[in-house]
């Protein structure tokens, strides 16, 4: 792999941290008032019995964010800040870390998101390639409007649908929460069961209307290739029509649909957070809802910029791999 | 006097022109209709249904469908039938604001990165490539909680429209690097037309299906941003909109509460209306790109 590419590729990444921090910091000051200082204030303001911790809390917070000095410091302590993760004290919850709460909750997530998205891609990828196979059988033609219909419901109306069915008519999945109520969580066995028994509504939704998704980029893809020489030279070759969709069509047809994964994670991911607000699932996604709810502004301020940071990450990753995968694609700009 | 039949003859003719259209893409007819049945419901709807409905202890909480109120109410005392009539055309018109700045800003950027090339490409394209990748429903929760407080539905769309423009941006740009060597834009520079001239002319008209596709793509990714942003909360909390009425309806448990009919009606016009308008985009596809017609 050329070096160019990589470092162009890198300075992408650092771009995209760059913005994320960027929007974090000035957005909030675009409105004229500081709105973490008013949220302390008002709190003050409100909590006679707590009145002193929220000295602290402002204490530590203009320490933290030298609101004395001029905007272009602040800015660079904010950078230098967010480079090291640190993202301060949670109002509402303090003196506990917004970095620590936003660690407990990250695994849920990307466990969750991780397995539902691979999943969909592949099941959809799958699906896609057999609609547009004419020696499919006949029952994927029929699965296809329902399919494509579910792609149109915004993941977590599909999973409010699903609990209402699943969980709450007929008592097959719990209602909600990522482990049973009372169960702490620990590397047992039994643990991990529950939790994977918990996820599977969650995972579900995102699946489910993902597939189509996937499916129908996927057949626009398998549409091209069949028109290619290669795959018309293998069929003249008396080839079994398995082993030239297989090896012809579908190979060559899901590497730019792995591309299409790397643009598609943070759509995924704004989906999957919205998720978890409905199932009351312990990661980011509820975390954010609660901070929302709270106005504890570094908490909303940290969770956005930590998933912006994950999903730079996972299409770096993506983007490195894909040329190691397709020798098609070339390193230069086009 | 010989005017007449000839110009009624011409209108007949063009009606059969539509018709033809229509059942030559079964699927933007598809898509047209269902999106006519939203406009159709929340038209003729307040001429039965009066607006108090919509209001906070307007009819007694948590009551199912009855004669009296067909939908049931809701935990507050609002009636979903009037919610529904009332907040319907109020996301609608988020998702065609929002959508109709994106696709604006989008078409300015697509077209000068397109025709002009150069360091403004790599700067539009740039941009359009970092906002797509980064999760869109995070930055406009930054936004929002920014603007806390009474926000309104014109200002809701403002919010969602701050990251509408990308995607035109990127489509309209690549329709824009293939036409930029044909025929008729080289003809077009040699007798002397200025680049604006030339796109808004030359180019703007050729592309006139795609745009329409990607107005059509933008309003619906709008509203799915809307919709994300006010099942959060951060919508127009004194509107009735169909996202803050889910919100609403997740806030009061109404799953776990048996109160089907507060969040299924909801979620059934949100499905009507996406899977109208990827219909309608579906099929504007294949008046734009004639190859897709026969491998549909």
């Amino acid at each position: 792999m050329p070096l160019g590419y990589l470092l162009r590729r890198l300075a992408v990444f650092l771009l995209i941290v760059w913005v994320a921090a960027t929007v974090n910091f000035f957005i909030p000051r675009l409105s004229g008032a500081d709105p973490v200082r008013e949220r302390l204030l008002q709190m003050a303001a409100v909590g006679g019995t707590g009145t002193g911790t929220v000295e602290e809390v402002i204490k530590s917070y203009q320490a933290k964010f030298g609101l004395d000095k001029p905007l272009w410091q602040q800015y660079l302590f904010y950078l230098w800040d967010m480079a090291r993760f640190d993202f301060g004290v949670s109002i509402t919850r303090f003196p506990n870390s917004v970095s620590g709460m936003i660690l407990d909750a990250l695994p849920w997530t990307l466990v969750l998101v991780t397995i539902a998205t691979l999943m969909a891609f592949a099941i959809g990828s799958l699906f896609g390639a057999l609609v547009a196979w004419p020696r499919a059988p006949r029952f994927i033609h029929a699965l296809a409007p329902p399919l494509l219909t579910l792609s149109a419901i915004p993941y977590y109306l599909l999973g409010l649908i699903l609990v209402y069915f699943l969980a709450f008519t007929w008592r097959l999945f719990p209602l909600g929460g990522g482990y049973k109520v009372g169960s702490e969580p620990s590397w047992s066995w039994s643990f991990i069961q529950d939790a994977a028994y918990h996820s599977i509504l969650p995972a579900l939704s995102i699946i489910l209307s993902g597939i189509g998704f996937w499916a129908l980029s996927m057949r626009g893809m398998m549409i091209t290739t069949q028109g290619e020489d290669y795959v018309t030279f293998a069929e003249a070759k008396g080839l079994r029509p398995r082993r030239i969709f297989l090896r012809y069509a579908l190979r060559n047809a899901i590497l730019p649909q792995t591309t299409a994964l790397a643009l598609a994670l943070g759509h995924v991911v704004s989906g999957a957070v919205l998720v978890e607000i409905v199932f009351g699932y312990p990661g980011v996604g509820n975390l954010l809802y609660q901070a929302i709810r709270t106005f504890d502004y570094p908490i909303i301020y940290g969770v956005t910029f930590m998933v912006i940071v994950a999903i730079g990450l996972a299409t770096l990753i993506l983007d490195l791999l894909l040329p190691v995968l397709d020798p098609r694609i070339t390193y230069q700009r086009s | 006097m010989i005017a007449m039949p000839a110009r009624l003859e011409r209108t007949q003719d063009r009606m059969g022109q539509v018709l033809r259209g229509l059942r030559t893409y079964p699927m933007l007819t598809a898509g047209l209709l269902l999106l006519l049945l939203v406009l159709l419901i929340s038209l003729i709807g307040p001429l039965f249904v009066p607006r108090e409905g919509v209001q906070v202890g307007s009819a007694p909480p948590d009551q199912r469908p009855s004669r009296e109120y067909l939908l049931g109410t809701d935990t507050v005392g609002r009636q979903i039938l009037a919610i529904i009539i009332y907040g319907t055309p109020l996301t609608l018109q988020i998702g065609l604001i929002a959508g109709a700045i994106g696709l604006g800003v989008g078409m300015v950027f697509g077209f000068v990165a397109g025709y002009y090339g150069g360091a403004l490409d790599h700067l539009f394209r740039g941009a359009a490539d970092v906002f797509l990748t980064v999760p869109g429903l995070l930055i406009l929760v930054v936004i929002a909680t920014t603007f806390k407080g009474a926000v309104s539905v014109m200002t809701q769309a403002l919010v969602v429209s701050a990251l509408a423009w990308m995607y035109p941006t990127r489509t309209i740009r690549s329709q824009v690097l293939s036409m930029r060597e044909r025929g008729y834009v080289q003809l077009a520079k040699l007798s002397g037309m200025s680049g604006p001239e030339i796109i808004v002319r030359e180019l703007m008209p050729n592309l006139l299906p795609y745009l329409a596709a990607s107005f059509v793509s933008a309003v619906s990714a709008a509203i799915l941003a809307s919709i994300g942003l006010e099942a959060l909360g951060l919508g127009p909390q004194n509107e009735p909109t169909l996202g803050m009425t889910i919100y609403w309806s997740l806030y009061y448990t109404s799953v776990l509460r048996n109160l089907w009919w507060w969040w299924a009606p909801p979620i059934v016009m949100i499905v009507i209306i996406f899977v109208g308008l990827f219909l309608i985009s579906a099929g504007l596809d294949q008046v734009a790109n004639p190859r897709l017609r026969r491998a549909a």
